[in-house]
């Protein structure tokens, strides 16, 4: 019998109506849960959340949460490839920022015309995710070493490693104590767009290839045969090995693609906004990757909604600051969202799993001891 | 002298199912009370409403004539009732002291007094001669001290009824005959036994007084001094039995598969030893062998799940000792899994999906490297319509698919893409007698179109009815062959056993 | 005539058992001792003196004892059957807890029982999702993780900002609990520790170390492993525990609550963690501070595996952790540098192990072409650079669990989702 991980990671279809029901109460049980917090802190809860989606409706919020999410989506597709074949990519975020300090660093050194110097820094950067990602393969085929602790591990040495390379390439950012990698050149730089009428803030130019990597995940998932082998592996991987599937394969090939996505999290940023990767590149994204797949339920169009709205309530909380109310306040609800979803996702299966017992039961009449 | 046990008008339902409906039973004291019925007649659904597992719906039980209301195995336990589980319920990392006393563990100031248990568990051992040694892991040792440990479990407990599920299922002949002696003598000392069964010539040799169930009622209550195994199987079935025949030969000349050779060990330890086997087009070999004798590590060496020592494996004259299981598939060896929930099926994923498993390098489901939707769930109608699978659709879980018909869509599938060789590990456990019925058909079937089939089974049935040549594994090695239309029971369960003297 | 499900595979009458990975007394001892010889070899030769002063041992223990009680913790919850990732957020909800708890009222036990309730409440959290509603364990506990700093960052902001000496990210100043000594040898092994003669220095330092200024709090912690050895192995209690991680429907079918078993077990994994945090807030820095966990509650999970999931063991691998931190927080870079040396020889020692017992040329050559490299790096440079240092814990956990994972045995129902009634 196929586990909780299978139902909640996607890996199985939640009829229709439900797929959408449990998310959303789980939504709304955050929002009371955080009404909850805020009552008990002597903070209006009505009054806060109404102020938060007035700022976060504003245009230029809108397109801030549009660029977050462009990033949010990377980092879950990334952590959902992982997932679907029951591999735990916690190593997002040292993947994408290893790889994003390499890249950067290639891309201010080098000048090549432009699209070819974009391309290159997106290639620096996939291989490197996709290189730091194949460690924790390696390891978990050949010593059996559990990805979870593994990826964290290598969360922490990409962090020092990344810090002394920081040290040996990067130049000081004027007018700051900052220092980063030398900026990247026009040529090197992703044009944005604007998008949303009311301002002049621009959409990032490489929300486009997030899009093409979502199809990419969904065709390559539902549409080949890697995919299938994929699928098949994390929903039952004795059944895989029964059926052909060179498992220790698969892993090591789903870790270093899932480790490539990654190391596109950083660029929209790189290439879109900063051209640099300086000490506050922003750091963290990978966890939220996690959350935002589970939210999705590793589904490439279900990643899409789940990262807008996580971005929109990081945006929309900006506003509480001024208010003299703590913004943590969206980190609990954040929290409360990611473990009231999973146990909304089992419930609903459960329920359903019932009907279509009851269903088939009647349809084929037959008596089960 | 009123009965040990009674149960008036037992009735259990689960969704879309009636389990039990008014069953009627009334064990004796003293006596060794047997319970038949084939597989999804109801009889494990009945015993763990005994036990305490599952809450009737209707009905009620009385325990040597006192009305009784089981909320858990607890109370159960403590009316005196034991359960002998068909799978054992031992944690192989424990002891099997820790696993004897578990729940029931014996006190002292501070912590486990572990000398009182084992003194305990020594005299209970000897009373009743079951030699057990307390302090063994569970893993290392098999199946049937383990079984003895089960029953050690439940007279530590103090249970006077004891209700035994299957319990010849995993033993050869011989040892039934020690468990049937145990059995005695402990109905000697005045226990009741309840014995489920489907086996009806064991059935006949120790019971008392038979019930027999079908389809979740009461069919009949029989003494075994009037009643012959024929009529037993009748009112087991309600009509005429199926049983397995050969038919003409249909063995060619040409070798399929052979192993020469075969040996491969787990640290240190040799699963397989010198395993030389040949399978000619057209024929089914037999393998018979008490669980745990190799037969899984040979399957799963033929496969290519696992790494072999020595030895070569060719396919039609090629060797593919070395090839990666896909190729094998690929190049015409079909497999029908021993556990078919983990290794024959998603059982999350649709049916058409499941179609392509095993298959997702070759036509109809695949074209390059894209999944041809179209022609898996084409191909997947058409296995469900030639193999008779009941299923509302081709969109719905396998899991939402009776045993026997998951079992069949398992051999449509494998059957497709005409292969050579079939390695069929028991290929009807668990399913239905109609499937079962039908798989053998496809079986035979085929056979007849040249398939060369490895036949591996505990059903000794199946095994003497279906194969052309019958050959018994015993420790890594193949130590006898028999000629099936020959052969008897006893003559099989010796060499299982390595009880023969002659090779 | 219709089959009966098979029962599950047991081995054939008369084969062995498979080689369990059972340490004596005597090996582990001489293990030991071994690895004594080998850091004092590493100090003569490269003159780090540090990495066997009684400073470093001393440090040693205070970091270890947060990673054995994330460690024991782990053992607790899958001897249960639960995984517990979430141990890391568990032990942020310790540290937090236990500052609140020592400045509310104004004594160190308090904030240790505040910091023991607080992960407690975590692992409540991880008890409900997981065993009630049949959450798989590791979104939970990455989904606590994720809690856990949350909540603490707000909680933060909202009780430690207005204090003198506390922001949004620390605490104000914490009382500690007190510290002890054995009398009397302090000063002559203090003594013989600067003599820096081989091996007997080496040995006073990490006399000192062990006897030397130890916390309270340290005690209390260490005589927390063979009180969980004896309460899980010992009594019915810990018997019945351990089915539940072992085989639940066994245990089940003979009446004992699993669910109990389990809440119970996840609840004081997270009351170990729990204190963990505490420890690490009040002993260690004496504040509280975002961020102070630093991933010890995994590195706890590491030592635990590498333990085998036995209490014993995940003490060494919790000793082992907080020796390598100790090094990289004090003499850093030279000290790490040393520690070099010491891989090269362990590498080698290895090498030739595999060679010579186990006659696995392949790995041999690898282990001892990594000991060259290594070697090499250690000839070269003169110490690690500060980033390099920072994860010298996390790099060993991830080379221990490299070299050790494919002979370790976990439960056998642990990460299995139960429920009820599964009993066929």
């Amino acid at each position: 019998m196929t586990g909780f991980v299978d139902r909640l990671l996607g890996r199985v279809p939640l009829n229709g109506v439900l797929a959408i029901v449990a998310p959303l109460l789980a939504v709304l049980f955050a929002a009371l849960v955080t009404s909850v917090v805020l009552v008990v802190t002597g903070n209006p809860p009505v009054d806060t959340l109404l102020l938060m989606a007035e700022y976060g409706m504003r245009p230029r919020t809108l397109v801030l949460t549009i660029n977050q999410a462009t990033t949010f989506y990377l980092s879950a597709v990334a952590v959902a490839i992982g997932f679907r074949m029951n591999l735990f990519n916690i190593g997002v975020d040292g993947q994408y920022r290893l790889a994003a300090l390499v890249a950067a660093a290639v891309g201010g050194a080098v000048v090549l015309p432009a699209p070819l110097h974009i391309a290159l820094i997106v290639v620096v950067a996939v291989l490197v995710g996709a290189l730091w990602a194949a460690i924790a393969g390696i390891l978990k085929v050949t010593r059996g070493v559990s990805e979870v602790i593994s990826t964290i591990m290598l969360n922490a040495i990409a962090t020092g490693l990344g810090a002394w390379l920081l040290t040996q390439w990067a130049v000081p950012i004027s007018g700051s104590n900052n220092i980063g990698t030398r900026p990247i050149p026009e040529s090197g730089r992703f044009p944005g767009f604007e998008l949303i009428p009311g301002t002049t803030q621009q959409v990032f130019g490489f929300i486009i290839v997030a899009a093409l990597v979502g199809v990419g995940f969904h065709v390559m998932l539902n549409h080949t045969r890697f995919g299938f082998e994929l699928r098949a592996t994390g929903q039952s991987e004795p059944a895989a090995v029964a059926s052909g599937v060179n498992v220790k394969r698969m892993v090591v090939l789903t870790m270093i693609i899932s480790g490539g996505t990654a190391g596109l999290v950083g660029m929209p940023q790189l290439l879109g906004h900063s051209y640099t990767y300086s000490l506050d590149f922003p750091a963290g994204l990978g966890f939220t990757g996690i959350a935002i797949a589970l939210l999705g339920r590793n589904h490439p169009v279900g990643i899409v909604f789940a990262s807008l709205l996580w971005a929109f309530l990081d945006n929309s909380a900006q506003i509480l600051d001024l208010e003299a109310i703590p913004k943590e306040i969206v980190t609990i609800m954040q929290g409360t969202i990611v473990l009231s979803v999973i146990v909304a996702y089992e419930l609903a299966h459960r329920y359903s799993q019932v009907a279509l017992q009851r269903r088939v039961g009647r349809e084929l009449g037959e008596v089960k001891a | 002298m009123k009965p040990a046990v009674e149960l008036r008008g037992i009735t259990k339902r689960f969704p879309g199912v009636v389990a039990n409906k008014n069953i009627e039973l009334s064990v004796a004291a003293g006596h060794v009370h047997a319970i038949v019925g084939e597989n999804g007649a109801g009889k494990s659904t009945l015993m763990k409403i005994l036990y305490g597992m599952l809450r009737p719906d209707e009905g009620e039980i009385r325990v040597n004539g006192e009305k009784v209301i089981f909320h858990s195995p607890a109370d159960a336990i403590a009316a005196g009732i034991g359960m002998v589980h068909q799978h054992f319920m031992l944690a192989d990392n424990l002891t099997v002291l820790e696993n004897v006393i578990l729940g029931s563990e014996p006190r002292r100031m501070f912590g486990i007094d572990f000398a009182a248990a084992r003194r305990r568990i020594k005299e209970i051992s000897e009373t009743y001669g079951l030699g057990v040694d307390p302090d063994a892991l569970v893993e290392d040792i098999g199946v049937g001290e383990r079984q003895r440990v089960e029953i050690l479990k439940v007279l530590y407990r103090g249970a006077r009824i004891l209700i035994l599920d299957e319990p010849t299922a995993v033993l050869v002949p011989q040892e039934v005959e020690e468990l049937f002696r145990n059995l005695r003598s402990l109905v000697e000392q005045g226990l009741t036994i309840i014995f489920i069964s489907h086996k009806l010539d064991e059935v006949l040799s120790v019971a008392d007084a038979i019930t027999v169930i079908r389809r979740g009622e009461t069919v009949a209550n029989v003494s075994p001094k009037e009643v012959t195994a024929r009529r037993l199987a009748e009112l087991m079935v309600g009509s005429e039995l199926p049983s397995p025949q050969t038919g003409e030969s249909t063995v060619t000349d040409e070798v399929a598969l052979e192993v020469s050779g075969l040996s491969l060990s787990k640290d240190g330890r040799p699963l397989l030893s010198g395993i030389d086997l040949r399978i000619r087009k057209g024929e089914v070999v037999g393998i018979a062998g008490v669980e745990g004798n190799g037969q899984a590590e040979l399957v799963e060496a033929i496969m290519g799940m696992r790494p072999i020592d020595s030895g070569t494996i060719r396919l039609l004259g090629e060797d593919i000792t070395h090839w990666p299981t896909l190729r094998r598939r690929e190049r015409g060896i079909a497999y029908i899994p021993e556990d078919r929930h983990r290794h024959g099926l998603l059982l999350d994923a649709p049916l058409w999906e499941n179609r392509i498993l095993g298959h997702q390098t070759r036509r109809p489901n695949v074209k390059g490297f894209w999944i041809d939707r179209a022609g898996a769930r084409r191909d997947t109608q058409r296995i469900v319509e030639r193999y008779d699978v009941r299923t509302p659709g081709i969109d719905v879980a396998a899991s939402a698919l009776s045993g026997g018909n998951q079992q069949k869509l398992i051999v449509g599938r494998e059957m497709s893409g005409d292969p050579v060789v079939l390695i069929a590990a028991h290929p009807t456990r668990g399913v239905d007698v109609g499937a079962q019925a039908a798989i053998w058909d496809h079986l035979r079937e085929a056979r007849a179109n040249g398939l060369a089939v490895l036949l591996i089974s505990a059903d000794l049935d199946e095994l003497i009815g279906l194969s052309d040549t019958l050959k018994v594994i015993l420790r890594g090695r193949l130590v006898a062959e028999f000629d099936p239309a020959r052969v008897t029971p006893d003559e099989l369960g010796s060499a299982m056993t390595g009880a023969q003297e002659v090779a | 005539m219709s089959v009966t499900e098979a029962a599950p595979p047991a081995r054939a009458a008369g084969t062995a058992a498979p080689s369990r990975f059972r340490v004596s007394w005597q090996v582990l001892l001489l293990g030991l001792f071994g690895l004594l010889v080998l850091l004092s070899v590493a100090r003569v030769l490269t003159g780090a003196n540090d990495i066997t002063s009684g400073g470093t041992f001393g440090a040693a223990l205070g970091l270890a004892v947060p990673i054995g009680l994330a460690a024991l913790g782990g053992l607790w919850s899958e001897r249960a059957g639960v995984v517990n990732i979430g141990l890391e957020g568990m032990m942020i909800f310790g540290t937090w807890f236990g500052a609140w708890g020592a400045l509310q009222f104004s004594s160190p036990w308090a904030g240790v029982i505040a910091g023991l309730i607080g992960g407690a409440l975590g692992g409540l959290l991880h008890a409900i999702a997981t065993v009630t509603f049949g959450v798989d364990h590791i979104i939970s506990g990455v989904a606590i993780t994720m809690l856990g700093q949350g909540v603490t960052q707000y909680l933060s902001k909202l009780v430690f900002e207005g204090m003198p000496g506390g922001g949004e990210t620390q605490s104000p100043r914490v009382p500690a609990p007190e510290r002890v000594s054995i009398p009397g040898i302090g000063e002559p092994l203090q003594t013989l520790e600067a003599k820096g003669w081989f091996l007997l220095s080496d040995v006073a330092g990490l006399l000192r170390g062990l006897t030397q200024n130890v916390s309270l709090l340290t005690i209390v912690a260490i005589l927390l492993v063979p009180l969980s050895y004896w309460l899980l192995w010992r009594t019915a209690f810990g018997l019945r525990l351990r089915s539940c991680g072992e085989r639940p429907v066994a245990a089940e079918s003979l009446g004992v609550n699993v669910y109990f078993y389990k809440y119970v077990a996840v609840i004081v994994s997270g009351a170990l963690a729990g204190l963990g945090g505490a420890f690490l807030s009040l002993v260690a820095a004496g504040i509280y501070r975002e961020g102070q966990t630093g991933g010890r509650g995994f590195i706890g999970l590491a030592a635990m595996i590498f333990g085998n999931w036995r209490p014993g063991g995940l003490a060494g691998g919790a000793a082992l952790f907080g020796f390598t931190d100790a090094l990289q927080l004090r003499q850093g870079g030279v000290s790490v540098h040393a520690l070099l040396l010491v891989i090269v020889l362990l590498l080698v020692a290895f090498a030739i192990y595999q060679a010579v017992r186990h006659r696995h040329v392949r790995a041999a050559v690898i282990s001892a072409a990594c000991a060259l490299a290594v070697f090499v790096v250690f000839a070269v440079t003169d110490t690690v650079p500060d980033q390099f240092t920072s994860f010298t814990p996390h790099l060993a956990t991830l080379l221990v669990l490299s070299l050790a994972s494919q002979r370790l045995r976990m439960p056998a129902a642990d990460g299995v989702p139960y429920r009820r009634g599964q009993a066929s």
